[in-house]
């Protein structure tokens, strides 16, 4: 039962992860209809941006929470001028291209921050410094850090803030309108290249917070690891429906406690499986999504 | 109508010929790049060898994406099951084939490699043919990008498979695989792609295709049947990208599980995206410009995948529709391109 207990703190800590880039992959879907595949590598961005951070700021400010806040405000700020920038010049051109040379685009532009990163960056794991100093709490047999519970409630603040930003302010509500329909968006007087710009913004930010929030946890950070923990974070924005904020959330908390489960009582070399498998059973049955609208076609 | 238009004019022409020349090339191909008669030579007999397996790739990929407008990023998936068939099939009957099939004189030594891989292939495409059934029968309920991200999943289970099976090395990779494919049967393998996604291109099931991609309901209320012309166009893919795993598998000699990632069906659709959707041609061009570009750009050293990747993205940009969009060769003698 502790160790049951266990799986769940660890699994909640995961999905949470998955859950903040999902919502990336989902508020972009929903205005473009563009799978970006480019966002996990803006996650594995935020990461070395936020090391970067660290070593430059740690210590200097007296207390470790103004630390990580300044950490993490740096790797935001910079990593929404690149998903800014990227939809500026690779996906704003082809935006009334064929949808496939879209995904082209975000494909290469993936591969492009991937190599450059290695080129950058190194291709050898980094050390990420602790920013938190780290401390055991144990509650009922079930042991939890510090840094899994700043995980969990930095996430729930970030999909709150998201949450108030989308539902109640003007560049909410327009960034819905164009999600619904582009074109009757521009029309209204809504100047949506703004709006999309935004929703990159807002979606890479929450990417960088992720990369800060994994890296705290992960012994070492490479180029590459954004490839795998994107594609997973994508089909958990699929799993809940993509284009819905709420399904986004859902999907990841679904997805990182399966994944911990199958790790933790099944064989850990299938833990990369079990997400596609849950999506193919379930979009077998569902097929759009958790939280999709079934569109009826109309002819 | 004389002999000669007659002959240029019957359907067996053109593979025949292509084959025949196949055949009389295959020599001097041996002669100077594998025995290394040029300084090059080994080196530029890789990259044709691959060019020629992605060829089969691309070309197959076509059917299910540009032709039938199904959107699938599972093809790795195929490929790899296709080269791990094979590739179990030849290791554990190789010791046996060759007792049985004495291989004293070059000839029957090729005859012999020949039949060992012929029937390595005839197994990966009984299996890739399965799997494509599989991987065809959710595609009746999904469409679009639900459809895309579960055969890109269906790619990822098959790689975590094989990882975990290890009668063919697991993660360790399968090793001790002969080395059959020779510049024949690759390029053997690719007419008969080519020829065969242009016939059916051109039969009425092709008709039917391009129907369904053009507009699904009014497909149907036409009368096609959607099912199984999309599960036709699953199977009849997946079938090539086995074979092109078979030839691959025995080319290299090595196989891992990670050379199959979902990274691999992203090659094979900007393959056949930058020569243009829909086109076969133009899948022919994207594979050999993203089996050659790689390569061309080694000269760059660290530089050579970002800058390969800014090509990419250009491309794109400035030719969305793919450097041939929908051009074909051949269009005289038909009625209408597709």
């Amino acid at each position: 039962m502790e160790s049951f207990l266990q799986q769940i703190i660890n699994g909640l800590s995961l999905g949470s992860i998955y859950a903040l880039i999902a919502l990336g992959y989902t508020m972009v879907y929903g205005v473009l209809r563009l799978i970006n595949f480019a966002h996990g590598d803006i996650y594995m961005l935020g990461a070395y941006m936020g090391l970067f951070a660290a070593h430059a700021i740690m210590g200097k400010t007296g207390h470790f929470l103004i630390d990580t806040i300044l950490v993490l405000m740096f790797s935001m700020l910079v990593c929404a001028m690149a998903g800014v920038l990227i939809e500026r010049f690779a996906y704003r051109p082809v935006r009334k291209a064929p949808r496939l040379s879209m995904l082209i685009i975000a494909i290469g532009v993936s591969l492009f921050l991937e190599n450059g990163g290695q080129l950058v960056f190194g291709a050898d794991p980094k050390f990420f410094p602790q920013i938190i100093p780290e401390s055991r709490y144990q509650w009922f047999g079930v042991t939890i850090t510090n840094q899994q519970i700043m995980v969990f409630i930095c996430a729930i603040v970030m999909m709150i803030l998201l949450n108030l930003f989308i539902f109640y302010t003007k560049m909410g509500t327009a960034m819905r309108a164009v999600s619904y329909n582009l074109d009757a968006a521009k029309l209204m007087g809504i100047n949506t290249n703004a709006v999309i710009a935004s929703t990159f913004a807002i979606g890479s930010s929450l990417a960088a917070t992720a990369g800060i929030l994994v890296s705290i946890n992960i012994p070492g950070i490479n180029p590459l690891m954004g490839v795998m923990t994107g594609l997973k974070a994508f089909v958990a924005a699929v799993l809940g429906g993509i284009g819905n904020v709420m399904g986004a959330v859902v999907g990841g908390l679904i997805l990182g406690m399966a994944e911990v489960m199958v790790a933790g009582y099944g064989s850990s070399t299938y833990r990369d499986a079990i997400a596609f498998l849950i999506l193919i059973a379930l979009l077998l049955f569902k097929p759009s999504g958790l939280f999709g609208k079934n569109q009826a076609e109309k002819v | 109508m004389s002999f000669w238009r007659r002959l240029i004019h019957s359907s067996a022409f053109y593979p025949i010929a292509c084959i025949t020349v196949l055949a009389l090339l295959s020599l001097p191909v041996r002669y100077f790049f594998v025995d290394g008669y040029l300084d090059q030579g080994p080196y530029l007999y890789q990259i044709l060898i691959l060019t020629g397996i992605n060829i089969i790739l691309a070309v197959s990929l076509t059917l299910i994406n540009g032709i039938a407008g199904q959107f699938s990023i599972g093809h790795a998936g195929f490929f790899a099951t296709g080269a791990y068939v094979s590739a179990f099939i030849t290791v554990t009957l190789g010791p046996h084939w060759h007792r049985w099939f004495s291989s004293a004189t070059p000839v029957s030594s090729w005859l012999s490699d020949s039949g060992l891989l012929l029937f390595g292939t005839l197994g990966a495409a009984l299996a890739t043919a399965l799997a494509g059934l599989l991987v065809g029968i959710p595609s009746l309920r999904l469409r679009g990008d639900y459809l895309a991200i579960v055969t890109l999943g269906f790619g990822e289970i098959i790689r975590v498979l094989i990882l975990n099976i290890d009668a063919v090395g697991g993660a360790r990779g399968f090793v001790g695989i002969p080395k059959l494919s020779t510049f024949f049967w690759v390029f053997f393998f690719v007419i008969t792609t080519i020829s065969t996604v242009y016939n059916v291109l051109h039969s009425s099931y092709g008709r039917a295709f391009l129907a369904i991609r053009e507009d699904e309901i009014a497909a149907q209320a036409m009368g096609v049947d959607l099912t199984r012309h999309k599960v036709m166009a699953f199977v009849i893919s997946s079938i090539f990208a086995g074979v092109a795993g078979s030839l691959f598998a025995h080319h290299t000699m090595y196989l891992h599980p990670n050379t199959f990632t979902f990274i691999k069906s992203f090659e094979i659709i900007i393959m056949i995206t930058i020569g243009g959707l829909g086109s076969i041609e133009g899948a022919v061009l994207g594979a050999i410009l993203l089996t050659i570009l790689p390569e061309a750009f080694r000269g760059f050293d660290s530089f050579r995948m970002v800058i390969y990747a800014l090509v990419l993205i250009l491309i794109m940009i400035y030719r969305p529709q793919g450097i041939l969009g929908r051009f074909t060769l051949w269009n005289k003698r038909r009625r209408k391109a597709p």
